[in-house]
């Protein structure tokens, strides 16, 4: 069953009662919330996501409450509990969702490390995986709405996965987070993409997610090989620059972009090591979106 | 689903044979309350001993897969931390006792297996501590607490210099000169812990307690502890010991000898309680009569009981009833009255009240 088939009510039923338990690609996560602007966001970027049911097992178990006292009432936040505890800080109610966003990515970065776990963004096209590390601000998520708004599966805009053993990369598609400006520029770019509402003031700016497209969702289960690596960098005005990488400095990007580096001793050398020898690096510095997936498109037509 | 109040952790601990079949509902409660009582890599190493780890369903394994990669990943991080140590302090000649975890882990017993680690504790004669700051500071390690009320509470009053953090690796060294604060009723002499101390395999300068030593550390840790929300790990470390050495009749006469000696007889009377009522650990008749000797009046020990036996479940909502903060609260108070003189108590609770939420996590 997917999270459109639940009408609205039984839909708030889950998430004020039992929960709901959502799954994200290798990640079931029972969530609770009484915010009627999670149960909408989720029921817009989450329609097609599988709900497991109540007997199975959920890996991580989060809720966004409202704290107690006079901030329920005067100026009210909201709270991401993991497990019953927060490991943040509260943050204005209007930032409901992209807290349970951000909740949800520190829960698998935090404690997937099954995982070889990457910041970084990863589309798929005919079979093969190309990997976005970066840096926040470097246009990154952008660039990953455009592809997949251009034909490439959306496996994660956030978290990559890689499997130690097989050093392939599991997918985890979620809402695409859009910050600032490449609201906009996505919206204008791709009019038929489901965008939520914009959240002013986060500490990342304005921010609104893109729902992940239904056949990026559907294929979740379909794991893929890196072949391209390309490290994005936006440069406000200036052309597109297409270049080849020195296979070190991609490893090193992959390295920095790495949560969990540390905890995989040598296998995690060797694994970022085959991933960048079986992939052709380059770095894209670009300012239009639609030149930059171009761009992306004839390296895999290569 | 009916499973409040519960710790699912102690019963896999005792019974690690049964858990590979438990159903899907009892495997999710047992990875939270396992995760939030730091021993979900405790579990997955007892079960990758004995070979059920791909039993377990796979959902749930995953999560003690993860768990080992930590592990495993800690362990190698203990060596190498072991290895700065002992290469910042060659110079003062003095010989470091590891404690407890980095102990287990460097002496190669089974209580290292799948302990995550906070920090690394060391041993050394009070006479030496100057020298020891002194050497790890020119290797990177600096002083943390700066608030002078804080810097006084360490040096004066605890069994340990405030802890010390490298400034690279940003590790935490934690050097000790006694195992209970200077203020503690207890007395325990450092000086016959250091005498009996043995040397390990690996560098000459390397030391870890004697087995008895060991024990007695980690119930007095355990049981002086005024924040338990790793109690059923340092529990577990407890169970793992005795369980190693307990084989051999003369360790327990042994064990009661060397508790009387170091002024620890309750506390080791608390460890074997607990161990057996929580873990099962196997403790001869004739070694629970020896420590009965010490146990406190009836009235203390049943109160005693409803306290532990709260504070030492897994630090999980699922596994506390309506009196568990109660518990850790009292328990809470108790380590300081037990830590402290009633008047340095007055003032260092009135301290800590005065400074806020703040101070709590910095000093006891």
């Amino acid at each position: 069953m997917i999270v459109a088939a639940l009408s609205r009510k039984e839909l708030s039923r889950r998430l004020t009662g039992p929960g709901l338990r959502l799954r994200t690609g290798p990640v079931v996560t029972c969530v609770q919330s009484r915010q009627p602007a999670v149960a909408e966001a989720l029921a817009l970027h989450y329609a097609e996501h599988a709900v497991e049911p109540d007997d199975s097992f959920a890996d991580f178990h989060v809720r966004i409450a409202s704290p107690r006292g006079v901030r329920r009432w005067v100026r009210p936040q909201v709270l991401f509990q993991f497990d019953g505890a927060p490991p943040f800080y509260p943050l204005p109610a209007d930032q409901a969702f992209p807290m349970l966003e951000w909740g949800l990515n520190w829960c698998v970065s935090a404690h997937c490390h099954q995982y070889l776990v990457l910041h970084a963004a990863v589309v798929e096209r005919s079979g093969h995986a190309l990997v976005l590390p970066a840096p926040p601000g470097s246009g990154k998520s952008t660039l990953c709405a455009g592809l997949v708004n251009r034909g490439w599966r959306l496996l994660s805009d956030e978290l990559a996965l890689i499997d130690p053993a097989s050093g392939e990369i599991v997918p985890l598609p979620r809402p695409v987070s859009l910050k600032n400006a490449s609201i906009s520029v996505i919206r204008g770019f791709a009019a038929d993409a489901a965008i939520g509402p914009t959240v002013h003031d986060t500490l990342k700016g304005s921010v609104a997610h893109m729902k992940p497209p239904v056949e990026s969702v559907r294929r979740a289960s379909e794991r893929a090989r890196p072949r391209w690596i390309v490290v994005p960098r936006y440069n406000a005005g200036a052309p597109l620059r297409l270049e080849p990488l020195a296979r070190g400095r991609a490893f090193m990007h992959l390295v920095d972009s790495a949560f969990n580096y540390h905890l995989h001793g040598r296998r995690g050398f060797e694994v970022l090591a085959e991933l960048t020898a079986a992939s052709a690096c380059h770095e894209l510095a670009y300012s239009d979106l639609a030149h930059a997936v171009e761009a992306c498109d004839q390296l895999a037509r290569a | 689903m009916s499973m409040a109040g519960v710790d699912l952790v102690s019963l896999a601990l005792r019974r690690p044979h049964e858990v590979p079949h438990w159903t899907l509902a009892q495997w999710e409660l047992l990875v939270r309350q396992a995760r939030s009582a730091n021993l979900l890599a405790r579990l997955a190493a007892l079960l990758e001993d004995l070979g059920s780890l791909e039993q377990v369903p796979h959902a749930a394994r995953a999560h003690l897969e993860a768990a080992l990669v930590v592990s495993r990943a800690q362990e190698e991080a203990v060596r190498r931390e072991v290895a700065y140590v002992l290469k910042a302090l060659a110079r003062t000649g003095i010989d470091i006792v590891l404690l407890k975890g980095a102990a287990y882990l460097l002496a190669g017993l089974p209580a290292a297996r799948g302990r995550l680690f906070s920090d690394i504790d060391i041993l050394v004669p009070h006479s030496s501590l100057a020298e020891v700051e002194a050497a790890l500071m020119l290797h990177g390690w600096a002083t943390t607490h700066h608030d002078p009320y804080d810097q006084r509470y360490y040096r004066d009053w605890m069994h340990e210099l405030p802890p010390m953090l490298h400034v690279a690796r940003e590790t935490v060294l934690d050097v000790h000169h006694a195992i209970v604060p200077i203020t503690a009723r207890l007395k325990p002499d450092s000086g016959k812990l250091l005498a009996a101390s043995r040397r390990l395999a690996e560098d000459s300068r390397l030391r870890v307690l004697a087995p008895v030593d060991m024990i007695l550390n980690s119930a007095a840790h355990l049981f002086l502890n005024e924040e338990l929300s790793s109690g059923l790990r340092d529990l577990a470390d407890l169970d793992s010991l005795l369980r190693q050495y307990g084989a051999r009749t003369a360790f327990w006469l042994e064990l009661v000898e060397r508790a009387r000696e170091l002024d620890l007889s309750r506390l080791l009377y608390y460890g074997l309680r607990y161990a057996r009522l929580i873990l099962d650990t196997p403790v001869p008749d004739h070694a629970r009569q020896a420590t009965d000797a010490n146990r406190p009046p009836i009235w203390l020990r049943s109160a005693m009981d409803a306290l532990f036996m709260r504070a030492l479940r897994p630090y999980h909502f699922s596994a506390a009833d309506r009196f568990s903060s109660f518990a850790r609260l009292a328990l809470y108070i108790r380590a300081h009255w037990l830590r402290m003189p009633p008047a340095l108590l007055a003032r260092h609770l009135t301290v800590k009240a005065f400074r806020g939420r703040e101070a709590t996590t910095a000093a006891g």
